[in-house]
């Protein structure tokens, strides 16, 4: 009995040896509920040792394995093997990002942007024995969505305007920034809204959506976007304005 | 802070059910720390779970005021919903994904202290431990493979649990016991390291988890004839019995014959179709995407597939309440470190206010320490960091090529694991464990390893996490074949029931060069609950 079997081809780049990436091709057991991340973990353990990439908890939450999976930024851990039949399947590195090994990217740039947006609440403290702030959850529903970024870096991977402008703060740090903005426990006033709209760059970013469309966890980043322009907007033309 | 993923990357990312609290009237201490107590199987440290429970409140305030998303009751309070073995509806919850915004938050809020200095992706490979006091770690930075130290006055292992000693797991592949490893190799001891936790409802092709918060809802167990067989083993609790039990059902039922069979082997259903859609979608989304993605099923219309899955280790690196381990410098907290907290069989709900509350007590006592003694010196580190270098160097990058690979020598690591170490064991079954890992060993030390680059080499990595891992397997076996006994998580065939006069006390396994490990015990610390037979 032969195995039904479907290729793989992967990125390689060892900065030690290699000038540039190329591809690598692998042929891998092919059953129907397999992802791509098994993929790569079949050829990492059986074929290739050397494969390199990011992983851990293979069920779309921690967002380690972002790649490009045939041009299109996925979760390798969600990207079905069944979808890309009869192969081959083209794994790659996210783009937008320096390459540091194989599928692994550079992504400390969007560390530091993280911290610029400042995604923690800023208020005064109070003392914990007075117990919680009350928070209904229609209030909780007007951040929701943007709490759920898993920091996968798809959306860095499919903007338009991060090539032009790397310092451009990005779709899922702009999400998160309004998602403290939209706390309301949270008190920051414009603090946020100046780092983010600081930049020329958000201006560049012409809603075209890319981000929202491959974000795996539904968050709108381009909604974020342009409401946080809106309300830099409003800020300029009224001198009291924003929230 | 130390980390080998960046820090949001963490297994807590996937706790899902919530995080256990008593917040309000009518719940009290007593009780929490009563049922804490009884489902540990009277192994737990009766002080110790005094103050957790007092304490767990406050923390599930504090990640609260950093803007944890809790779920919450129609006057804005902070919600509560039913989890298996708790008397009463005291677990706090963030919809079905409590684990990722907690550490969200948490890791969110971090930023906010420019003081705190990262090392991101930096694997630990020894403790600075010379003196018989921990001076730092000794690691590489997995981007470049440079070996270094980083000196320190006091260190707090936060390295989560050793899942991934199981093939059927729900951990993540990072959870490889790193941190107890370190410890044991440091010469501390691993406390209680036969208990390790199943939880009933695994997906059975993946192991990813299916929250126990859905039973908390009112989802219902039911076998291959659709009988709701939780009342043949708890029936007082039905589907919200501890997980220990559960999952022996479960296993008892396949046995005789009950179970559905599928290309992963027996399994049963978790039926939540009866909530209707709006109560899955408010309170359990996370479960009906997972079912949809990984299942192809839609949970509203359809029952989940599910079967026990290694989820937990009960064990850890020994520390006191304060998460102090006996090495002076050397604290641990949450998963990787045993405080006496969970016993036996840890409560569903009770694992992320123990990582809120012991992580705040270690960090705490590690402070303390660390304002009292002077900066470990440069001089002797310099040269313990060239022999690390020349270890790891040596042993895996500058050697010939063997014809065994490290993915294989995990897999069956873990697969015989699985095998005689799971949910039911026998002394023969752990005994043929115990004679197998020499060979393992043997077969790491001449594996075939492909990668010698020095840049993000994950081959190098993983042959690490797999020695870490057989000092894991090694501990947990060995204190499984010597408690002849069955209490919680620690199921034996041959010893089926609890012996409180020959086994009340903790099992301590330290590190014995060229042998299993040393065995020591503990008396078990009560205060004010004397053991009882344990039924629900």
């Amino acid at each position: 009995m032969t195995t039904k079997t479907i290729t793989v081809s992967v990125t390689r780049f060892d900065p030690e040896r290699d000038e540039r990436p190329r591809l690598q091709s692998y042929d891998v057991p092919f059953q129907d509920d397999l992802v791509v991340l098994d993929a790569l973990n079949w050829i990492k353990a059986h074929a290739d040792g050397s494969v390199s990439y990011r992983w851990s908890c293979r069920m779309g939450i921690c967002g380690s394995c972002g790649m490009n999976v045939n041009g299109e930024p996925k979760l390798g851990c969600s990207a079905f093997l069944r979808d890309y039949l009869p192969g081959p399947v083209v794994v790659e590195p996210l783009s937008n990002f320096p390459l540091i090994r194989d599928l692994v990217i550079d992504m400390s740039s969007f560390m530091e942007k993280l911290q610029w947006v400042k995604p923690w609440i800023i208020r005064e403290e109070t003392a914990l024995g007075a117990g919680e702030h009350r928070q209904t959850n229609a209030q909780i529903d007007q951040y929701r969505q943007f709490s759920m970024c898993i920091n996968c870096m798809l959306c860095y991977s499919a903007c338009p305007v991060i090539p032009v402008a790397p310092d451009f703060v990005g779709p899922a740090a702009i999400a998160l920034a309004r998602r403290y903005d939209l706390d309301s426990r949270d008190q920051a006033g414009q603090e946020r809204l100046r780092t983010i709209t600081g930049s020329d760059a958000i201006w560049d970013c012409s809603f075209v959506g890319e981000c929202s469309a491959v974000c795996p966890k539904g968050v709108d980043p381009a909604q974020a976007i342009q409401q946080a322009k809106f309300e830099s907007t409003m800020g300029m033309l009224l001198p009291w304005g924003g929230r | 802070m130390v980390s080998k993923v960046y820090p949001m990357r963490s297994h807590t990312v996937s706790a899902e059910g919530g995080c256990a609290a008593v917040l309000r009237e009518p719940d009290s201490f007593e009780t929490h720390a009563f049922d804490t107590i009884k489902g540990s199987d009277y192994l737990a440290d009766q002080d110790v779970v005094e103050v957790f429970v007092r304490e767990a409140p406050l923390e599930v305030v504090q990640l609260e005021h950093w803007g944890c998303p809790w779920s919450r009751d129609p006057d804005g309070r902070i919600s509560v919903r039913p989890f298996g073995g708790m008397t009463t509806w005291r677990t706090c919850f963030a919809a079905d994904k409590s684990g990722f915004h907690m550490l969200h938050t948490i890791f969110q809020t971090s930023l906010r202290h420019e003081r705190i200095r990262r090392y991101d992706e930096f694997f630990v490979t020894s403790l600075l431990a010379e003196d018989g006091r921990c001076d730092g770690v000794i690691g590489f930075d997995i981007r470049t493979g440079a070996v270094q130290a980083i000196a320190a006055r006091a260190v707090v292992l936060a390295t989560g649990g050793n899942g991934r000693v199981f093939a059927f797991t729900t951990n993540g592949s990072i959870c490889t016991g790193d941190g107890m490893a370190l410890a044991y190799r440091a010469g501390v001891g691993l406390k209680d390291m036969e208990f390790v936790q199943f939880h009933p409802t695994g997906m059975p092709s993946t192991g990813i988890l299916i929250t126990e918060a859905v039973r908390g809802e009112g989802g219902y167990l039911l076998n291959a004839d659709g009988e709701r067989f939780c009342a043949r083993y708890v029936p007082n609790k039905m589907e919200l019995g501890p997980r220990d039990i559960i999952s022996r059902a479960m296993v008892t039922e396949f046995e005789a014959g009950r179970g559905f069979d599928g290309p992963y082997g027996n399994y049963m259903h978790l039926d939540v179709r009866h909530l209707g859609e709006e109560v899955i979608d408010q309170k359990l989304p996370f479960m009906r995407e997972l079912g949809s993605e990984y299942m192809g099923i839609d949970i509203v219309r359809d029952p989940i597939p599910v079967r026990p899955v290694e989820h937990y280790m009960m064990g850890g690196v020994d520390a006191d309440i304060n998460g102090a381990t006996p090495m002076p410098g050397l604290y641990a907290a949450g998963e990787c470190a045993n405080v006496g907290l969970n016993g036996a069989n840890r409560l569903g709900s009770n694992s992320l206010p123990e990582c809120l509350v012991f992580g705040a007590a270690a960090g705490r006592a590690a402070a303390r320490y660390a304002r009292e003694r002077a900066a470990p010196t440069a001089n002797p580190i310099g040269s313990l960091v060239t022999d690390e270098r020349r270890r790891i160097e040596g042993t895996y990058l500058d050697r010939g090529q063997g014809e065994d690979r490290v993915g294989v020598i995990r897999q069956d690591l873990q697969r015989a694991m699985d095998r005689d170490a799971g949910v039911f064991r026998t002394g023969d079954g752990l005994q043929r464990m115990a004679d197998e890992l020499p060979a393992l060993r043997e077969r790491l030390a001449r594996a075939r390893i492909d990668d010698v680059s020095r840049t993000f080499n994950t081959e190098l990595v993983q042959a690490l996490e797999l020695e870490f891992m057989l000092d894991n397997a090694e501990t947990i076996v060995h204190s499984a074949l010597a408690r002849r006994e069955s209490r919680g998580a620690h199921a034996r065939r041959d010893f089926t029931e609890r012996d409180d006069e020959r086994h009340l006390a903790h099992t301590l396994a330290f590190l014995r060069p060229g042998g299993g490990p040393r065995l020591e015990y503990r008396p078990v610390r009560i205060t004010n609950w004397q053991p009882q037979a344990r039924t629900y």
